[in-house]
């Protein structure tokens, strides 16, 4: 029998991983700023019936009622970064999810927040 | 839509936390998933990420139609500051060619330790170089292992041609208190390093 990655053949994309099948292909997401670090929460009052997503977008609305990195998200599904990117992508064009603090580049912490977390440390 | 409400949503919805990243690098086997797991609260999560044509090549792609896959493992843990402020600890890829994936690492990171074992000094000369040239806040943690010769901190310094800015300190990563003290004096060498570019007018304070 056929390994499942050689049925994933496509002659414009060349060998697709399975992990992609589950974005319907795609490989690229649209929010590739979203930061590994980047919490991510389900919006409230949900317009859209969740049951009508695929399983990992609906782990991902579920998982996050509760605030989640972009990161833990990866863990938890056990998926790829790049996998997740794509996934949280589709569920924020919906308005299932909001992100906080979106790219935080070259934003360092204010000095209240860096002793916070020197006391924080200090008090583990 | 109604997600499109313009009034923002009052005290009900939860409270976005507030997240703080620390890279911790270093050579292969030096103990980056240790120390990340030595002050975790969590088990060290395993993330990947998959390089396809991203990582590999510049522009010219033709001639490596057959695009190849590798998974890049990275290690990270939790520590839970207070309420609404979380510390993760992020453990760089062991493989030192997986820069386009250092480079999403350091985005919005406040800095690294990197670990260096004075039996193979030369294996942190990369973390170094690339921390010194992204111009990010690092700090140099020593994990004294069992039967390496004990060198002072500043003799390391001089091995590895720090700037006298840049704070060396001895470590056993495999002990919660010690792993603490590493993360303490990188993050006051950070704050060190805010009053300094402050006074010298370089960032404004927020």
């Amino acid at each position: 029998m056929t390994p499942p990655e050689d049925r994933w053949l496509d002659e414009a994309a060349g060998p697709l991983v399975r992990p992609y099948a589950m974005t319907g292909g795609r490989t690229r997401s649209k929010r590739t700023d979203l930061d590994m670090i980047a919490i991510i929460v389900t919006a409230e009052n949900i317009s859209v019936d969740t049951r009508r997503l695929g399983p990992e977008h609906r782990f991902i609305v579920d998982a996050c009622r509760q605030p989640l990195s972009v990161a833990e998200i990866a863990s938890d599904l056990d998926i790829p970064l790049g996998v997740v990117r794509i996934l949280l992508g589709d569920l924020l064009e919906q308005g299932l999810i909001t992100v906080g603090r979106p790219a935080p580049v070259s934003q360092l912490p204010s000095e209240r927040v860096l002793k916070e977390v020197i006391n924080g440390l200090q008090a583990l | 839509m109604a997600s499109k409400r313009s009034d923002p949503v009052p005290s009900a919805a939860p409270v976005m936390p507030l997240a703080v990243k620390i890279l911790v690098a270093g050579g292969f086997g030096v103990g980056k998933t240790t120390l990340v797991g030595a002050v975790s609260e969590i088990r060290p999560l395993r993330t990947e990420e998959m390089l396809t044509d991203r990582g590999v090549g510049v522009d010219d792609t033709s001639g490596v139609e057959q695009k190849t896959t590798t998974t890049v493992a990275m290690d990270f843990g939790r520590i839970t500051i207070r309420d609404g402020l979380v510390l993760y600890l992020f453990g760089t890829p062991g493989q030192d060619r997986f820069w386009f994936v250092w480079d999403e690492l350091a985005m919005g990171a406040l800095g690294a330790v990197v670990l260096a074992d004075t039996r193979r000094l030369a294996d942190c000369f990369p973390s170094v170089d690339y921390f010194e040239r992204r111009g990010l806040p690092f700090i140099v943690a020593v994990n004294c292992f069992d039967g390496a010769a004990q060198y002072r901190a500043e003799e390391v310094r001089q091995a590895l041609d720090l700037d006298p800015g840049v704070p060396v300190v001895l470590c056993d990563v495999r002990d919660r208190e010690s792993g603490k003290q590493v993360l303490i004096a990188f993050v006051e060498h950070v704050l060190n390093s805010l009053g300094r570019q402050r006074d010298r007018g370089l960032t404004p304070a927020r």
